[in-house]
C-alpha cells in the first residue's frame, strides 16, 4: 500500500502502460517538456523519450485524428487533451471518425484509442475552461466513456481502456488531481463495465460520478446524521451505463437522486433518470430528483461559481424532498 | 492620459511610455493580489510584451474593433478600459468590465469596441473575420485588430481565418504576438515553418515581422498596416516579443533557460523607450518620477475601487444567458 494522489496514480498507470507495451505512446499539448498541464506526465519524457511521449502543437483536431490513424495502423495511442472545452476542436475526429469507423467500414477497421482529458469546474476558470461535457460524449454510440472518481480508478482504468479494441474517453475532474489516498501495490484490475457502490444505505440512492462523488458522499454523511441512509453509486462508466447496479439499488431504496455537474437539459442525468423511470417506475416511492449545475456558462466570481455548482446542501435538500 | 507629459509637453512618445508603465505596474499589483487570493483562476501576464498592445492600439481609431486573447490586460488598458473596471473584474466584482463573470481571461467592453478576451486558443480569429465582414457589408471604413499568440498559428482556425479574410478582402489586422512559446512549447518545436510572417504570406496576406520590444517600431508598423487595411484587405504583423513571467500563475516555468529570460529582459521595452527619450532630452528623472507616481496612484485607486466593489447577487446568476430567461436557468 502506498499513499499517493490521483495525479500520481494516473502517472503510474501511464508509466506501466508505456513500459509494458511498445505500441503505447502518449501524445498531446505540453505532455513532454512541460510535464503535462496538470503535471500528470511529469518525468515520462525523460524516461521514455520524445517518440513515446510526444509533444504536439496546438492542433487538437490534427493530433486527435493522428491518434485515430495510428490506432488504425496498430499502435495504442493515449492522446491527452488539456481540457474538455478544447476537445470541441477535435469533436469532428472523435464523433465522425473514431466513433464511427468500425461501423461504417462494416467491421473491417477499429480504433483502439484512449483519449484522456480534464473536465469540470471549481477553480474559477470561467466560461471557456470549466464545463462538464462528458455527457455529450456519452450520447455517441461507438465510444466508451469513463470517469474515474477515486485513486483506484485513476490508476486502474487505463490498462483495461488500452485493452479495449474501441475508442475510450477518460474524463479526469480537474479538482481531483491533488486528492490523496492509498493505492495497493498490486491493485485488483478494474472492471470497466460496472458501477461501484461507494456507500451503502437503505433509504435512498444517490447516483453520481467523477467530481461530484465527494459531494454525494458528503451529503450522505449529513443525511446519516438525520437518520436517512443514503446509498451512493459511482457510475464510473457513463457509456455504457451499468443500469442493473442502479436499478438493483433503487429497487431496495425506492428513491433516487441523480447528481451531475453537467447541465440538466439533455444530459447524462436526464438519461439516468429516464432509465430509472422506464425500468423501475413501480419501485419508486417518489419522482427521481436531479441536482445539476445551473444552466449558465460558468461565471468567474467565486460566489457565483459556488452557487452554480451542485453542492452537498443541494443534494441533502433534494433527498429530503423525496420524503426519505 | 495623454498630454502634459514631461519637458517636451505633448511628446507622443511619453504617452506610449505612460501606457506601458500603466500595464506593467497594474500587472505587478495583480501578482500581489493573486498571492493574497483576491484574484483567482488563471492569470496570464503581459509583462515584457507591453509594447505590442500599446503600439498597435495606438494606431487604431476609436471606432475600430479589438479582439484579444486571455493575455489581454494590456490590450484592455491601452484601448481605454479604466484600470478601475479591469481590476474590479479581476476581483470578481459586479463593477468589473464583465460584471465579474469573465475574470482575467474574458474582458469585454462595448464602449471601446473591445470584443473580448478569448481563452480557446485561436477562437478569436474567426470572430474578427466576422466583425470585418460586417464592416465591409455595411460600407464602414473600420478596422478589426485581432491579437493572438504564436501558438494559435498551429490551430486550424488560424488558417481558415487567414484564408477567409484574404479571399473576401476583409479589413482585419492580424497581430501575432510571437513570444516564442505556447505554454511550454517552444515555437521551433511547434511549427514546420517557424518564420510566421512567411507562413501568413502564403495566404496572400501582406505580412511583416517587427521588433515587438520597440514600441515606436510597433506603432509605426501598425500605423502603416492599419492604413493599408482600411484601404482594403487583411494584413499580418508578427511582433517578436517575449514574456518575462511564467505562462500563468500555475506555471513552474521549467522549460526555459534562465539565461534566455535574462537576455530578453535586457531588451525590456520600458527602459528601452526611456533611454531613447532621455537621449533626446525628452525625459528627465523628475518627469519619470512624476509619471511613475501618477501611475502608482492610479493603480492604488483601482485596487481601492475593486476592493470597495460589490458582488453580483447570486439570484442574478441566470441573467444574460439569453435576452429572455430560459425556463431551465435556475440554481441547482
Ligand atoms: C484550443 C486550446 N488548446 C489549448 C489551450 C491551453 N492553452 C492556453 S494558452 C496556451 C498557449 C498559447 O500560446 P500562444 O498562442 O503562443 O499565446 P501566449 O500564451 O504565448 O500569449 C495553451 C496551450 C487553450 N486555451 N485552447
Ligand atoms: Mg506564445
Amino acid at each position: 500500500m502506498t499513499t499517493t494522489t490521483y495525479r500520481e496514480a494516473m502517472r503510474r498507470a501511464l508509466r506501466e502502460a508505456l513500459a509494458g507495451d511498445e505500441r503505447v505512446f502518449l501524445m498531446g499539448e505540453d505532455v513532454g517538456a512541460y510535464g503535462g498541464c496538470y503535471a500528470v506526465s511529469l518525468g515520462l519524457l525523460e524516461e521514455f523519450g520524445p517518440d513515446r511521449v510526444r509533444d504536439t502543437p496546438l492542433s487538437e483536431s490534427a493530433f486527435v485524428g493522428a491518434g485515430i490513424g495510428a490506432a488504425l495502423a496498430g499502435m495504442r495511442p493515449v492522446v491527452e487533451i488539456m481540457t474538455v472545452n478544447f476537445s470541441l476542436l477535435a469533436l469532428d475526429q472523435i464523433v465522425n471518425n473514431a466513433a464511427a469507423l468500425r461501423y461504417m467500414s462494416g467491421g473491417q477497421f477499429h480504433v483502439p484509442l484512449v483519449i484522456r482529458m480534464t473536465t469540470g469546474a471549481g477553480r474559477q476558470l470561467a466560461s471557456q475552461h470549466s464545463h462538464s461535457l462528458e455527457g455529450w460524449y456519452a450520447h455517441v454510440p461507438g465510444l466508451r466513456i469513463l470517469a474515474p472518481a477515486t485513486i483506484g480508478d485513476a490508476y486502474g482504468m487505463l490498462a483495461p481502456a488500452l485493452d479495449d479494441p474501441d475508442p475510450v474517453l477518460i474524463f479526469e475532474h480537474g479538482a481531483l488531481y491533488g486528492m490523496k489516498g492509498d493505492l495497493p501495490d498490486d491493485p485488483d484490475p478494474v472492471d470497466l463495465t460496472s458501477a461501484a457502490v461507494r456507500r451503502t444505505g437503505d433509504d435512498l440512492t444517490i447516483v453520481t460520478y467523477g467530481g461530484t462523488l465527494g459531494t454525494a458522499l458528503d451529503a450522505a454523511e449529513r443525511l446519516a446524521g438525520e437518520g436517512i441512509g443514503a446509498e451512493v453509486i459511482d457510475l464510473r462508466s457513463l457509456r455504457p451505463l451499468d443500469m442493473p447496479a442502479v436499478l438493483a439499488s433503487v429497487g431496495r431504496t425506492h428513491r433516487a437522486v441523480v447528481v451531475d455537474e453537467g447541465w440538466r437539459s439533455g444530459s447524462l442525468s436526464a438519461e439516468v433518470s429516464a432509465r430509472i423511470t422506464e425500468d423501475a417506475f413501480y419501485d419508486l416511492d417518489a419522482p427521481v430528483a436531479r441536482v445539476c449545475s445551473a444552466e449558465v456558462p460558468m461565471p468567474y466570481a467565486k460566489h457565483l461559481e459556488d452557487a452554480v455548482l451542485p453542492g452537498a446542501d443541494d443534494v441533502v435538500t433534494a433527498a429530503r424532498s423525496l420524503g426519505a | 492620459m495623454t498630454g502634459g507629459d514631461g519637458p517636451a509637453g505633448g511628446d507622443h512618445r511619453l504617452h506610449l511610455l505612460r501606457q506601458m508603465l500603466r500595464i506593467r505596474r497594474f500587472e505587478e499589483r495583480t501578482v500581489e493580489l493573486y498571492s493574497a487570493t483576491a484574484i483567482r483562476g488563471f492569470l496570464h501576464l503581459d509583462i515584457g510584451e507591453e509594447a505590442c498592445a500599446v503600439g498597435v492600439t495606438g494606431a487604431l481609431a476609436p471606432d475600430d474593433a479589438v479582439v484579444a486573447t486571455y493575455r489581454e490586460h494590456g490590450h484592455a488598458l491601452a484601448r481605454g478600459m479604466t484600470m478601475r473596471a479591469v481590476m474590479a473584474e479581476l476581483e470578481g466584482k459586479v463593477e468589473g468590465v464583465s460584471r465579474g463573470r469573465g475574470g482575467s481571461m474574458h474582458l469585454f467592453d462595448a464602449a471601446t469596441r473591445f470584443y473580448g478576451g478569448y481563452a480557446i486558443v485561436g477562437g478569436g480569429l474567426p470572430v474578427a473575420v466576422g466583425l470585418a465582414l460586417a464592416d465591409k457589408l455595411q460600407g464602414l471604413p473600420r478596422v478589426t485588430a485581432c491579437f493572438f499568440g504564436d501558438g494559435a498559428v498551429a490551430e486550424g482556425e488560424f488558417h481558415e481565418s487567414m484564408n477567409l479574410a484574404a479571399l473576401w478582402d476583409l479589413p482585419v489586422l492580424f497581430v501575432c504576438e510571437n513570444n516564442l512559446y505556447a505554454m511550454g512549447t517552444a515555437l521551433a518545436r511547434a511549427q514546420s515553418e517557424p518564420d510566421l510572417a512567411v507562413k501568413a504570406a502564403a495566404y496572400r496576406v501582406p505580412s511583416w515581422a517587427v521588433d515587438g520590444m520597440d514600441v515606436l517600431a510597433v506603432e509605426e508598423a501598425a500605423t502603416r498596416a492599419v492604413e493599408a487595411v482600411r484601404r482594403g484587405g487583411p494584413h499580418f504583423l508578427e511582433l517578436r516579443t517575449y514574456r518575462f513571467r511564467a505562462h500563468s500563475m500555475y506555471d513552474p516555468d521549467r522549460y526555459r533557460e534562465k539565461s534566455e529570460i535574462e537576455a530578453w529582459k535586457e531588451r525590456d521595452p520600458i527602459p528601452a523607450l526611456e533611454a531613447v527619450l532621455v537621449a533626446d532630452g525628452a525625459l528627465d528623472d523628475d518627469t519619470l518620477a512624476r509619471i511613475e507616481a501618477e501611475v502608482a496612484a492610479e493603480v492604488d485607486d483601482a485596487v481601492a475601487f475593486a476592493e470597495a466593489g460589490t458582488l453580483e447577487p447570486v439570484s442574478d446568476v441566470g441573467s444574460h444567458v439569453t435576452a429572455t430567461p430560459q425556463a431551465d436557468g435556475g440554481l441547482p
